[in-house]
């Protein structure tokens, strides 16, 4: 096997990790402490690349964009939080998956009426539309490794506010225990308004810097969903450790799988039935590791203690 | 031209349909929503044009059409296909951009003994074993436009090629048609995830490629997923490394869009076609200006091919003055391809796909410096696809 | 029950069987096309309450069992083979086997495990039938002769499929209400609320709820194989996660643990996309909303709401 190319690939996957990473982080905070199904956590991803898109078009300045974008999206989380899920944390998750799948047509018919239904993109800053010698011999691009960065940099800052910080102790508490944290006092609304936006933003985050490689699209958010709930699931829900290990995890598998199950296939199947079903087999092999981890770890790998 | 709401069903139901003057009914089968409504639009705007071109009439009835969406999807396509055959009693469906959509359908709308014209896709079966005498093309069978690359390929002498199509009918029709003709080794192929939720992020296709030392790429990815590709392609360091061929990629769907981004390698980048907005025809000078005149951007190919729809049908309701049970009549008329169309003259094998030309294209600014394609040279003339002779009719 | 819902029950079901000539009176084909489309999902949704709506088992793939249902139409008919009953038979086999195997690992989780863990499999089911290049792919496959049953009934007929969609149904109604009336429903209610006190009782509920869970795949499978019959067409998206949310929701939508309440939320799900997609292209905007307030606002669904209203006046 070419080295460069298994270091490339292994690059892609951590890539590709990071991003499912800015997803699954919300997304197992807000099923973990509010105990909240959030079929409507990859609306924030497209909804994050629509607004990045626009502004960055607006302002002609990704960075601006980004920097606008950000914000934004704490204000579409917010607003959410505010008129639909809040209501619904003391219900089954029966109802939560319907709101919430309620919500995915919503935020997918608004875009449609804002910003039709072609899609939007934009164009790098020629510094990041290059590639980069990373390794001897190995070129990536230079945006993606930005991706890589700025995804672990997010790691860092949430591991560094929960473990670090009081807002992240009482997160801590509320993943461990919900009904403590109430009874200590604090003002539980405030927080949990605060956390479901949090995990809007870096979706969203996940959503901008997605854009300029494919596009912002409508729909882009209900597949990256349940590869991101995968991730959850695998992780321990509610735990940001298990979220990261378990995005690069299945990142990794993802890619490898695209790059050399066909070639695996073809030494048992014929040429053809090889090309054709690798795909379909790669994107199968994260949903059988998950069944596979549920079955020997109901609570997944990593579990908040005391649960 | 609106849809008809089977909304309010009981009003509906009890209104008995007025059968005085018939309306010539045409049921257009596209996708309007998606990221791939973008080529439905494109479409849309050409039908509209050419109806207006017509004053709305066709052999002294008036023209009805009414637009479906296929949601991308083989199965909504179909259901929106009986939809049209049961529910609105249309004389043609046309329209059609996917293969595996056209597929899906083609029984509830021939069985039905409806006509039906796909104005894009091109299904390899459709030319052969499924062949049907109310089936009609106003584009090509797949494989011709590979097929005419190959031999452009064989000529540059690339040695080693790598394929990336997208895993669905038309992406194994584009690979098979290039693989007839290029002569050399196939050094990789990818097929990806296509559909509604296709995949878009290339990183680990690329790799692959870039470590294939293939010198060239071959691609067919229609619509919006050609944009992406084309963006990722050049952020992976692979222009001027390894060319880039394409059919139905680089379009003028994909162009503007570029252009936007200014992607500068996609200029000079050449693919192959039937058509291209310079082609110069009396009916496609006609076409493109009105076109651009009206929606202010270059019409796509797409857009060729749902004007020449309506104009074919035109000639066949124009040839039995209006009386739309005459289906034979009809038939024969469109057999003739007695209407102007955008690519000049040309002729229907027995399996009703056109014999036509096909161009080597290549993308270069216009004189406004807007970026579109300009025909380089011919590849194939009066080219017959290969299905023809598996056509029983 | 009360007596204005026996009466409705009743004028529904007169409705149902009148349906086809009254769609013949005025005339409109396509109508039938919709009624049957109601009346197989239907189906599906009534196996889905049974194990959704009783016996609190929210899966979220119960759009695989439809597939394969489905494909055990279009496999043997692309190999020519369109025996009727061999090709129920498959589909009620294959759709059981698949339950049995996936709800012996299912079963041992709870709550959003169990949730996500039959996603899992569907999701594996959806790409093995992608995976399959010979019968299509992604492409799907077109039935060109539906299931025959040479001297009995001929499916060729819209209206006979439909007839036979219709007793289908009636038999997965009958089915279900014996079923939950019957100890092994109690029991299987029991395992939802109260599984300490049903094993403190000796019962094994793991048995009882895989049971159920075969009962309920099978049924699915039967819907499925009506919907390939009636679509003649199949495709791995028949299967897609969002077909089995569709389902969950239409569930939901009629009112979960009522035995009508499939049949109510299935037609109200189809009747208003039709209506809703003729007016605007934005019909999901409309149609994601409503279905927001019903979770707010009406809860116990349609069908509940229905019960309340007629308590109310009679």
């Amino acid at each position: 096997m070419n080295s460069t190319l298994v270091i490339s690939q292994l690059l892609n996957g951590l890539q590709l990790g990071v991003l499912l990473f800015l997803l699954a982080a919300g997304l197992t905070l807000v099923l973990g402490i509010m105990n909240f199904v959030n079929l409507a956590h990859g609306s924030f991803y497209m909804v994050g690349a629509y607004l990045c898109a626009t502004f960055t078009l607006w302002l002609d300045s990704f960075l601006l964009g980004l920097l606008l974008a950000i914000p934004a999206m704490l204000l579409v989380g917010v607003v959410t939080e505010l008129l639909v899920v809040r209501h619904l944390y003391r219900r089954d998750h029966l109802d939560q998956v319907l709101a919430s799948f309620g919500l995915i047509l919503v935020f997918d018919s608004t875009v449609h009426m804002v910003w039709g239904p072609a899609g939007l993109t934009f164009v790098l800053p020629a510094v990041l539309n290059g590639q980069v010698t990373v390794f001897p011999g190995v070129e990536f691009p230079v945006y993606r490794l930005l991706i890589i960065a700025v995804g672990l940099l997010v790691a860092l800052g949430l591991y560094l506010l929960v473990a670090r910080t009081r807002v992240g102790m009482l997160i801590r508490a509320g993943a461990a225990n919900p009904v403590m944290v109430g009874a200590l006092g604090v003002d539980i609304k405030t927080l949990f308004t605060l956390v479901f936006a949090l995990g809007a933003v870096l979706a969203g985050i996940a959503g901008m810097l997605i854009a300029p490689i494919t596009e912002a699209s409508i729909g882009m958010g209900k597949d990256i969903l349940i590869i991101t709930l995968v991730v959850i699931i695998i992780g321990g829900i509610g735990s940001i450790r298990g979220s990261f290990i378990a995005a690069m995890v299945v990142g990794l598998i993802d890619t490898l799988g695209r790059s050399y199950l066909d070639d695996l296939l073809k030494l048992v199947l014929s040429n053809q039935a090889a090309e054709t079903s690798a795909p379909a087999i790669s994107s199968m092999l994260i949903y059988i590791l998950m069944a596979v981890i549920l079955y020997f770890r109901p609570e997944g790998l990593f579990p908040p203690r005391s649960r | 031209m609106k849809r008809i709401v089977v909304a309010v069903a009981l009003a509906a139901m009890l209104a008995t349909p007025a059968a005085f003057a018939r309306n010539v009914k045409i049921g257009f089968v596209t996708t309007l929503t998606t990221g791939a409504a973008v080529i439905g639009r494109d479409m849309q705007d050409a039908v509209n044009l050419a109806l207006e071109q017509i004053g709305g009439k066709m052999g002294g009835l008036d023209v009805d059409v009414i637009f479906e969406d296929d949601g991308f999807k083989p199965e909504i396509g179909k259901q929106k296909t009986d939809k049209l055959v049961k529910s609105d009693d249309v004389d043609f469906v046309a329209g059609y951009i996917w293969s595996n959509v056209l597929l899906a359908s083609r029984k509830s709308a021939l069985d039905a003994g409806k006509f039906m014209i796909s104005s894009n896709a091109g299904a390899s079966q459709m030319a052969g074993k499924f062949c049907n005498k109310n089936f009609f093309s106003t584009s090509w069978e797949n494989s011709q436009t590979p097929m005419a690359l190959g031999e452009v390929l064989n000529r540059k002498g690339v040695k080693k090629l790598y394929i990336m199509v997208p895993n669905y009918a038309a992406g194994k029709n584009m690979a098979t048609g290039v693989e007839r003709t290029f002569k050399g080794e196939i050094v990789g192929k990818d097929m990806t995830k296509w559909g509604k939720s296709a995949q878009l992020d290339f990183s680990a296709e690329l790799s692959k490629v870039k470590a294939s030392g293939a010198d060239a790429l071959f691609i067919f990815y229609p619509g919006k997923a050609g944009g992406a590709f084309i963006k990722q392609y050049e952020q992976a360091g692979l222009v001027g490394k390894i060319p880039l061929y394409s059919v139905f990629t680089v379009d003028s769907i994909s162009l503007p869009k570029l252009q936007k981004g200014n992607l500068k390698g996609v200029l000079g980048s050449q693919s192959a076609s039937f058509w291209s907005p310079d082609l110069d025809t009396p009916q496609n000078r006609k076409f493109v200006s009105s076109f651009k005149a009206k929606y202010g951007r270059y019409p796509s190919f797409y857009a060729a091919q749902s004007y020449d729809t309506i104009f074919l049908i035109k000639s066949a309701v124009d040839a039995v003055k209006g009386n739309l049970d005459d289906m034979d009549g009809m038939r024969a008329a469109m057999e003739k391809a007695d209407f102007p169309s955008v690519r000049g003259k040309f002729r229907y094998g027995r399996n009703h796909f056109p014999i036509q030309n096909f161009y080597l294209l290549q993308v270069e600014p216009d004189a406004d410096g807007v970026w579109t394609t300009k025909i380089v040279e011919t590849i194939y003339k009066d080219h017959q696809d290969i299905y023809a002779s598996k056509c029983k009719l | 029950m009360s007596r204005p819902a026996h009466w409705t029950l009743l004028a529904a079901g007169l409705l149902l069987l009148l349906a086809p000539q009254i769609i013949g009176w005025i005339d409109k084909p396509f109508y039938l096309d919709l009624i049957t489309r109601i009346v197989i999902l239907s189906i599906a949704a009534v196996s889905l309450n049974l194990i959704l709506g009783y016996g609190g088992m929210i899966s979220f793939g119960h759009a695989a069992f439809i597939g394969i249902g489905a494909y055990a139409v279009g496999i043997p008919a692309y190999y020519e083979e369109y025996s009727g009953l061999l090709q129920l038979g498959i589909a009620l086999g294959g759709a059981g086997l698949f339950a049995l195997v996936t709800g012996i690992i299912c079963l041992r989780t709870r709550g959003i495990h169990f949730i996500m863990i039959t996603l899992a499999f569907a999701q594996m089911a959806y790409f093995t039938f992608v995976s399959l290049d010979q019968y299509g792919g992604d492409d799907g496959l077109v039935i060109d002769v539906r299931s025959e049953f040479p001297g009995l009934i001929d499916l060729e007929s819209g209206v006979q499929l439909y007839y036979l969609s219709l007793a289908a149904l009636a038999l997965a109604l009958f089915l279900v209400h014996r079923l939950v009336h019957s100890r092994f429903g109690r029991v299987i209610e029991g395992a939802r609320s109260n599984r300490e006190r049903m094993h403190s009782l000796g019962y094994d509920t793991y048995r009882y709820q895989l049971v159920c869970y075969v009962i309920a795949g099978m049924l699915c499978g039967l819907s499925g194989w009506l919907l390939g019959n009636f679509t003649s067409f199949i495709s791995p998206e028949m299967m897609d996660w969002t077909r089995s949310g569709e389902l969950l929701f239409m569930v939901v939508l009629g009112g979960t643990g009522l035995l009508f309440g499939p049949v109510l939320g299935v037609s109200a799900f189809i009747i208003g996309e039709e209506v809703l997609s003729g007016i605007t292209v934005y019909w999901q905007f409309i149609f994601g909303v409503i279905l927001i307030l019903v979770v707010l606002f009406a809860r116990g669904g349609l069908g509940r709401l229905l019960l309340r209203s007629g308590d109310g006046h009679g």
